[in-house]
């Protein structure tokens, strides 16, 4: 598994470097999930420019790490987000909860935007 | 008239073979003029007609199969994605099923439905699921590549 990892005074920045489905899935959680207990006190900001591939399988793992996030008032912004990953974050609804941009100028910097968190998906 | 290519593959319900189809199928998609968006909603469509067969048609036992049809005739991808696993009670109400770390289904069914052209899904309980999806080749892409 490829993912890697910066701290900063108040941010944590973790990239992650291969596609998001079935197989990927359970590594990518756990190790997540130590990184979010391991820093328990920052924001994350997720960079997903070498992530080629996501399916819901993918999503799934993000939007679950979000809302722990998200239940102790912490924020997780994606960053580096390809057109293949965008398409399915944008049918998906992600945009209502989840602030993420896109991997270079052509993708246009799309910016979702914050909501009260009243999504379905979360 | 161009005759179509096509591959039968089967395989084991195993979570590794989720990227193993996707990229089978992209390979036969890549001989019809399709744009890269079409072909990364492909393998997208692709993955989750497989992931369901492995999630909840045989529930993670890795011993199952998976037996995916994929058809590039000259204005169509088709691709048929089976198995004989649980099968599903009601597919609209696994439609409804929201995503999060334990449930996806909802989400997938999205996806297959807004990624192609044509998607009907057959389940019956104890006797698995079939899943039939279709992507025309854009018109413009066509008649250009007749020249």
């Amino acid at each position: 598994m490829a993912i890697s990892y910066r701290v900063e005074p108040h941010l944590l920045i973790v990239g992650l470097e291969q596609d998001l489905d079935l197989a990927s899935a359970p590594d990518v959680r756990a190790a997540l999930d130590a990184l979010l207990d391991r820093y328990p006190d920052r924001d994350v900001r997720l960079d997903v420019g070498e992530v080629r591939f996501l399916d819901s399988t993918g999503l799934g793992v993000l939007l679950g790490r979000y809302r722990r996030l998200a239940a102790s008032g912490r924020s997780m912004h994606l960053v580096g987000v390809r057109p293949a990953v965008a398409a399915v974050l944008t049918v998906a609804g992600v945009r209502q909860v989840m602030t993420w941009e896109g991997a270079g100028a052509d993708e246009g910097h799309e910016k979702g935007v914050v909501a009260d968190g009243g999504s379905q998906l979360v | 008239m161009e005759e179509a290519n096509s591959f039968s593959l089967e395989v084991a319900s195993h979570p590794d073979n989720v990227g193993l189809v996707r990229l089978a199928v992209s390979a036969l998609a890549a001989g019809a003029p399709f744009g890269v968006p079409d072909l990364e909603e492909i393998r997208v469509a692709v993955s989750e007609a497989v992931t369901n067969a492995v999630v909840h048609g045989y529930g993670g036992c890795r011993t199952g199969r998976v037996r995916i049809e994929a058809t590039l005739f000259p204005d169509r991808l088709s691709l048929v994605v089976s198995d004989q696993g649980r099968g599903m009670e009601d597919v609209a109400l696994a439609r409804q099923a929201a995503a999060g770390d334990g449930e996806r289904l909802g989400l997938g069914l999205l996806f297959m439905e807004t990624f192609m052209d044509h998607v009907a899904i057959d389940s019956h309980p104890g006797r698995g699921t079939r899943v039939v999806m279709e992507k025309r080749v854009p018109v413009a892409a066509m008649a250009a590549d007749g020249d």
